[in-house]
């Protein structure tokens, strides 16, 4: 246990230290972590002594993938997968297929056995989906059309695991018969029909779950308010999933992906992405940490040429493959350098593929030693290159021309308006907007409520407002504006300073239960603030006015006079109301205040003061 | 440097490309306040002591509108009436207007041609506005001549910008010329 809260204290404190340093130098979290993984690892401070204990903790956080797939598939609803079909099959395929037959020659013309080569072309082949999606998500790309096809070309990599697992036992009986330990789950020993059904029983079991299983579950525990349960049942739709497809040796991030895209349509959506956001970023953290970790120096140091060469050759041949497919997919300059240098390392995938090529029994440990620091080598390249490519050409290319940023707004799903609370208050405000072509996000944190206006045919998200989490979720940093239609003071006080403090540009209109919640609010600083009850009191003594015999247009003036003579005197009231001294009861004061109020309108002796189409004056 | 205020009235401002482009053209020159009315009171609900103020601080004003059954849209007509107080605009101690300068700039569907005796509105542009020259005798202000863009339905680019150049170069003759170079029509001083 010592051991454990140790290597936890040596990890967590070297992310501490190095990656906001890296942030600050404009490098992106990702080469942070790995250098922290450097740095504690045997070759420089020896914090974590051997390479094995590295390794073991990069195979445990590899699920931090897994997460991330899962979340991606939240983003990402059925409809817009199946628009991106022809990207993942045309761009994804041909990328795969010849950047392993290159390498496979490259493998071939440096004397390595053809079983080796093919090894090495298929897991060279693959781009890490772990450092690619994070940067283009740091970097705000998954929108562009470069970020649309790096991640095109890493669904079908990660399709592609699947049979390249299925072949490498078939290289292996080519040499030793036999050597075939079970790495396709429980179904290694089955017939293959059996196999063919139970991966396709497994599939449909996450489809039937996701449509029809997890709202419910949600629902239910959601219900209870205790935010722990609900992260908890989170936890267990990830791993569950990811077991099952464990289970039936297929790959745990696919299935995930799947369930995330199943549910991207779900209430639960924001939610589930607040929740388990901060669980992937630390496990893919530690991920990279252990990458660095492991890589083995002493293996580059003896013949150093070779293995740095060899890896800027892969990582070559993978970007020269990808710029021919960025060029006649007429990707502009600059997005096609950053799609191809992006792609251009070697996914964590590899370290799997030779692991179990280890274990069959055809490559050597030395060989796959010398593999695995080269897929090392080049994860650690990749944002270094890419932030040269930042600093210099890129910066070059888009200076000219401004437009190629503004394309994400349009094509990104998040609204410029955020409602918060869709009982009748928000959804009469929400409908009004929706008849004028305004789509907003709606977060409301009544499970029932949610499921019965998504029955109704409302996008309402369930979750908590308050939630910083939750509002990065809702897209707060782009959103322009945040409604508030709740009815609780202490809730929208509490929105209200989470608002200021973490989204200082979002414009905050915010509905007060009555005239000392509205107090509150503009001491607060709020502008906007609407008194639920306002509008619709003077519309009724307007009516009854009318009724009573006063001409309609004159009672409209009067009651538009009305209105604005009472949100002036709320704003000269809060300024005496701060002159009261302390020990004041709140409730004294408001009485205080109604009294001073309605005397003075009384005096006022109330009427419009103009003399508008009335000639009394003139015949005077 | 005269102070130019611009009262503007259009209910669908967004819609009309000859207006948007008129505007375009003088906002932001110094001295030149320009007042969206349909924006300002969408409830018609006009501010009197607010419109008059600016009225006190400004010597030259603009009734810039479209023409809609030959006459202003409906805000306009409610601000006149509104804000041009018995008392203060004109009648006993209503001389707060007095020597101000004031035009109408209008755009309209016909061509300059049909308003003409001869045309299908048989009368003049200038018959038109005869309520307008009235309301400014009246208060002893300095009517003068409008300024017409017609044929906004069909107008070309090249017509378009020559107008809005026009405009341009009216405001900036009527905000900085010494002397004010066009006739007006004002009551005759005692």
């Amino acid at each position: 246990m010592n051991g454990f809260l140790l290597n936890a204290i040596i990890y967590i404190v070297a992310a501490i230290v190095c990656v906001p340093i890296a942030k600050k130098l404009g490098m992106g979290s990702v080469l942070g972590y790995l250098i922290a993984g450097i740095l504690i690892g045997p070759y420089v401070f020896g914090f974590i002594q051997d390479g094995q204990s590295g390794q073991d903790i990069m195979h445990t956080t590899e699920f931090g993938v897994v997460m991330m797939l899962f979340l991606i598939g939240l983003e990402l609803e059925p409809k817009n997968l199946w628009k991106m079909k022809s990207l993942i099959l045309k761009v994804g395929l041909t990328q795969v297929l010849v950047t392993t037959a290159l390498i496979f020659g490259l493998a071939i013309g440096l004397n390595y056995s053809w079983q080796i080569g093919l090894t090495m072309g298929m897991a060279m082949a693959l781009s890490s989906t772990a450092i690619v999606l994070q940067s283009l998500k740091e970097k705000n790309q998954l929108d562009s059309s470069s970020g649309k096809m790096s991640f095109g070309v890493l669904l079908m990599q990660d399709i592609a695991v699947i049979p390249i697992l299925a072949a490498l036992p078939l290289l292996a009986s080519e040499i030793t018969h036999g050597a075939t330990e079970a790495h396709g789950g429980i179904l290694e020993n089955q017939p293959g029909w059996i196999q063919t059904l139970l991966i396709f029983g497994a599939i449909g079991l996450v489809v039937v779950l996701g449509r029809f299983g997890f709202g419910p579950l949600l629902n239910w525990v959601s219900k209870t308010k205790l935010r722990e349960l609900f992260t908890a049942s989170a936890l267990l739709i990830v791993v569950g999933i990811a077991f099952l497809m464990g289970m039936v040796g297929l790959s745990p991030a696919l299935g995930t992906f799947l369930a995330g895209v199943i549910l991207a349509n779900s209430p639960y959506k924001h939610a589930l992405e607040s929740d388990l956001e901060p669980f992937k970023g630390l496990l893919l953290g530690i991920f990279f940490m252990a990458v660095g970790a492991t890589i083995n120096f002493d293996l580059i140091t003896s013949n150093p040429a070779f293995i740095i060469l060899f890896t800027l050759g892969v990582m070559s041949i993978k970007a020269a493959v990808l710029s021919v497919i960025g060029y006649i997919k007429k990707l502009s300059l600059s997005e096609n350098l950053a799609f191809s240098f992006g792609l251009a390392q070697v996914s964590e995938f590899s370290f799997v593929i030779y692991a179990f090529a280890l274990q069959l029994g055809f490559l050597a440990a030395e060989v796959s030693d010398t593999l695995m620091a080269i897929t090392a080598l080049s994860m650690t390249f990749t944002p270094i290159l890419g932030l040269i490519l930042d600093k210099t050409i890129l910066t070059k290319l888009n200076s000219g021309k401004k437009n190629s940023g503004r394309e994400q707004d349009s094509i990104s799903e998040k609204h410029d308006l955020i409602l918060v609370g869709f009982s009748h208050f928000g959804s009469t405000l929400g409908r009004f907007l929706r008849a004028n072509g305004v789509e907003s996000t709606v977060l409301d944190f009544d499970p029932d409520r949610v499921d019965f206006l998504r029955k109704m045919g409302f996008k309402v998200f369930y979750g908590d407002a308050t939630r910083v989490d939750m509002l990065h979720a809702a897209g707060a940093e782009n959103a322009k504006i945040l409604i508030s239609a709740l009815n609780s003071e202490e809730t929208n006080r509490k929105l209200i300073e989470v608002c200021r403090e973490n989204f200082p540009n979002l414009q905050l209109m915010i509905r007060a239960k009555n005239r000392y919640d509205a107090y509150e609010f503009l001491e607060m600083g709020i502008e906007n603030i609407y008194r639920e009850h306002l509008d619709t009191s003077i519309r009724m003594g307007e009516d009854a006015l009318k009724k009573l015999g006063f001409r309609s247009y004159t009672v409209h003036r009067l009651a538009a006079q009305f209105k604005k003579y009472d949100e002036d005197a709320l704003k000269v009231l809060v300024q005496y109301k701060n002159n009261q001294n302390e020990y004041i009861s709140k409730i004294k004061k408001q009485i205080e205040q109604q009294e001073s109020m309605i005397s003075g309108e009384l005096s006022r002796k109330f009427s419009l003061n103009d003399h508008a189409w009335d000639s009394e004056q003139m015949k005077s | 440097m005269r102070k130019i205020l611009v009262l503007f009235a259009h209910p669908k401002y967004e819609l009309s490309d000859v207006n948007q482009f008129l505007l375009e053209n003088i906002r932001g020159l110094e001295n030149v306040t320009i007042r969206d009315l349909y924006e300002l009171y969408p409830d018609f609900h006009i501010n009197i002591q607010a419109e008059q103020e600016l009225l006190f601080e400004h010597e030259v004003i603009i009734w810039h509108h479209p023409i809609y059954w030959y006459s202003c849209p409906p805000i306009l007509k409610q601000w006149i009436d509104l804000v041009l107080e018995f008392g203060w605009a004109y009648g006993p101690g209503g001389v707060f207007l007095r020597n101000k300068y004031i035009l109408n700039a209008v755009t309209s569907g016909g061509s300059e041609m049909v308003y003409s005796t001869e045309g299908k509105n048989r009368y003049t542009l200038g018959e038109f506005l005869r309520p307008f020259e009235q309301t400014a005798y009246l208060c002893d202000m300095r009517y003068l001549p409008y300024f017409h863009v017609g044929g906004t339905h069909r107008i070309s680019k090249e017509d378009l910008d020559q107008k809005a150049k026009e405009y341009r170069e009216l405001v900036l003759t009527l905000r900085d010329s010494l002397e004010i170079p066009f006739s007006f029509i004002q009551k005759p001083q005692p």
